[in-house]
């Protein structure tokens, strides 16, 4: 017996590291989606906002952000206390001689894995932030912003879902996070989108909306393909088990359901932009891409795989709704994050009731509006501080030039640079 | 000596090129331009957001010639670059007043 309980240990334990070390890639994801959609002279910046928020965020969620969201002895539904660093592992000879019986009850894998598999959750739900308030945020209050949420904003509403706090109680459903990782970016994002304002002509006075074209599509297209294989983990590994028949069948239907939801987002962006605006617009079929696997996250076990390429589909339509309406308010957001994290997000908490019957609306209504006001308000509050001591926003001089030679002084693409003497 | 300076469309650049060495042109520059004459620009659509996009993507050709080929020239570039629609572009000589060849030094027609 003490073998089996090796392997599942074993097998759960690499589950989670490779299901982990996938949503690590969605870093390169978001970074190559995001510098595609920018123009060229801001590549370099939003490149080096996704690699050091990513570090940032792995530093900040192992000195306390996973001790908040996951405390062992938390002081109420509300509050988990706060303490710092990594706990001990556990000791393998003591988890072998565990009963059988009540195996997955106690410590069925390594609590490092499980650090790494949270700790790139964390960093996800950062740099949604990135993209939607690019080309024009200096880079270090950008971090700093970065070093609160991944300490503290982010862990807390996970707390309150995830590490057994009052929303869990009351009956909030999110598998994967739909809400605590996706609605959470997002409104932070928002937050800060609304603080900075919009890129130096975007908007006209009359109302009036002008196109900034991003500068690389085929990174673009890239990110969103490594998003896709990268929400995989996102989805699998929020199975948390594999070790048994059982577990297997669910983790093959979440791979399988979170597949089906992103060819819904596409296929119904695609025909929602077709029909708008009589063009097939590649940025908004990359958008629906992301809206459908953010709108299945929160429940991507339970759906049927028909069920599930419709709630990706649903998401895929509102993506693209709600890119326009966001424009129309004046809220400039570069690549979408808002609308397919957002809005989407919203939706795929919303969807959980259509197919988990342990979900009532009334909580997963409560879900979302607790974490996106919690949110929503502490991050207006970081950057409202962060802005009056420091700003926020680059000078519009340096806007002009881009801010790759401003923030970065390093072109993404240079041209007539001179050999220097030979 | 002449500088002959063509905008053509790209994708007659090649047909330009076989004929002028057809003629015995030895060199030539091509630079990616963009630009409009009569032929306006189209509208393109970005995230529902329509914008006019005036300027169309060009070749220019320059090719420094001998006087004595310069009507040549501009009839072999007229003929190859010709589509018969309208955006086929336009042909400029100018009088250039030195040519130096930079390895060897030769100056004037020695060195086109």
């Amino acid at each position: 017996m003490e073998d089996i309980l090796n392997l599942r240990y074993a097998l759960d334990t690499f589950y989670f590291l490779v299901m982990g070390a996938f949503v690590m890639w969605m870093a390169a994801g978001f970074a190559m989606l995001e510098a595609g959609l920018v123009r060229a002279k801001n590549t370099t910046e939003i490149l080096t906002k996704n690699v050091t928020l990513y570090a940032v965020a792995c530093i900040m969620y192992m000195l306390v952000g996973y001790n908040v969201m996951y405390p062992g002895e938390a002081v109420n539904g509300f509050w988990p206390g706060v303490s710092f660093l990594l706990g001990a592992e556990n000791d393998a000879a003591e988890v072998v001689a565990a009963s059988a019986d009540t195996w997955y009850d106690g410590a069925y894998y390594s609590g490092r894995a499980d650090f790494f598999f949270q700790v790139v959750f964390a960093a996800t739900a950062m740099s949604i932030v990135s993209g939607a308030i690019a080309e024009r945020m200096k880079l270090f209050p950008f971090l700093t912003f970065a070093v609160i949420m991944t300490a503290f904003i982010y862990p807390l509403q996970g707390y309150w879902k995830w590490g057994g706090g009052f929303l869990d109680a009351a009956g909030f459903q999110d598998f994967a996070g739909s809400g605590v990782v996706h609605l959470t970016g997002a409104a932070a994002a928002l937050a800060g989108v609304m603080l900075l304002g919009a890129r130096k002509g975007k908007y006209s006075a009359d109302g009036s909306v002008h196109p900034i074209p991003g500068a690389n599509l085929p990174l673009a297209t890239l990110g969103t393909l490594i998003l896709w294989l990268g929400w995989f983990g996102f989805n699998g590994g929020s199975e948390l088990v594999i070790s048994n028949a059982g577990e297997a069948n669910a983790v093959a239907a979440v791979f399988v359901n979170t597949n089906a939801a992103a060819a819904g987002g596409v296929v119904a962006a695609l025909v929602t932009a077709r029909l708008t605006f009589g063009k097939a617009d590649l940025t908004m079929v990359l958008n629906g891409a992301i809206a459908g696997l953010v709108g299945i996250t929160a429940e991507p076990l339970n759906p049927s795989p028909e069920l599930a390429t419709l709630i990706g589909a649903v998401a895929g339509v509102l993506a693209v709704f709600s890119i326009l309406l966001l424009d129309k308010l004046r809220l400039d957001d570069p690549v979408g994050a808002i609308s397919a994290h957002g809005v989407c997000g919203i939706w795929g908490l919303v969807a959980v009731v259509l197919s988990n019957p342990d979900a009532t609306l009334g909580a997963q209504l409560l879900g979302a509006g607790v974490i996106f006001a919690f949110v929503f308000v502490a991050s207006f509050i970081v950057w409202g501080a962060i802005r009056a001591a420091v700003g926020i926003r680059v000078s519009e001089e340096d806007e002009y030039t881009g801010v790759d030679v401003s923030e970065c002084g390093l072109e993404a693409y240079p041209e007539f640079t001179s050999a220097g003497k030979v | 000596m002449k500088m002959v300076t063509a905008i053509v469309k790209p994708f007659r650049l090649d047909d330009v090129r076989d004929a002028l060495s057809q003629i015995g042109v030895k060199g030539i520059t091509v630079s990616e331009v963009k630009g409009f004459g009569r032929q306006k620009g189209h509208t393109e659509l970005y995230r529902g957001a329509e914008y006019t996009v005036d300027f169309l993507p060009k070749t220019k050709i320059e090719a420094a010639v001998g006087d004595d080929i310069v009507d040549q020239v501009v009839d072999a570039i007229t003929a190859a670059a010709r589509t018969g629609k309208i955006g086929d572009g336009k042909i400029f000589v100018f009088d250039i007043e030195q040519v130096v060849r930079i390895r060897t030094g030769e100056t004037g027609e020695d060195a086109l």
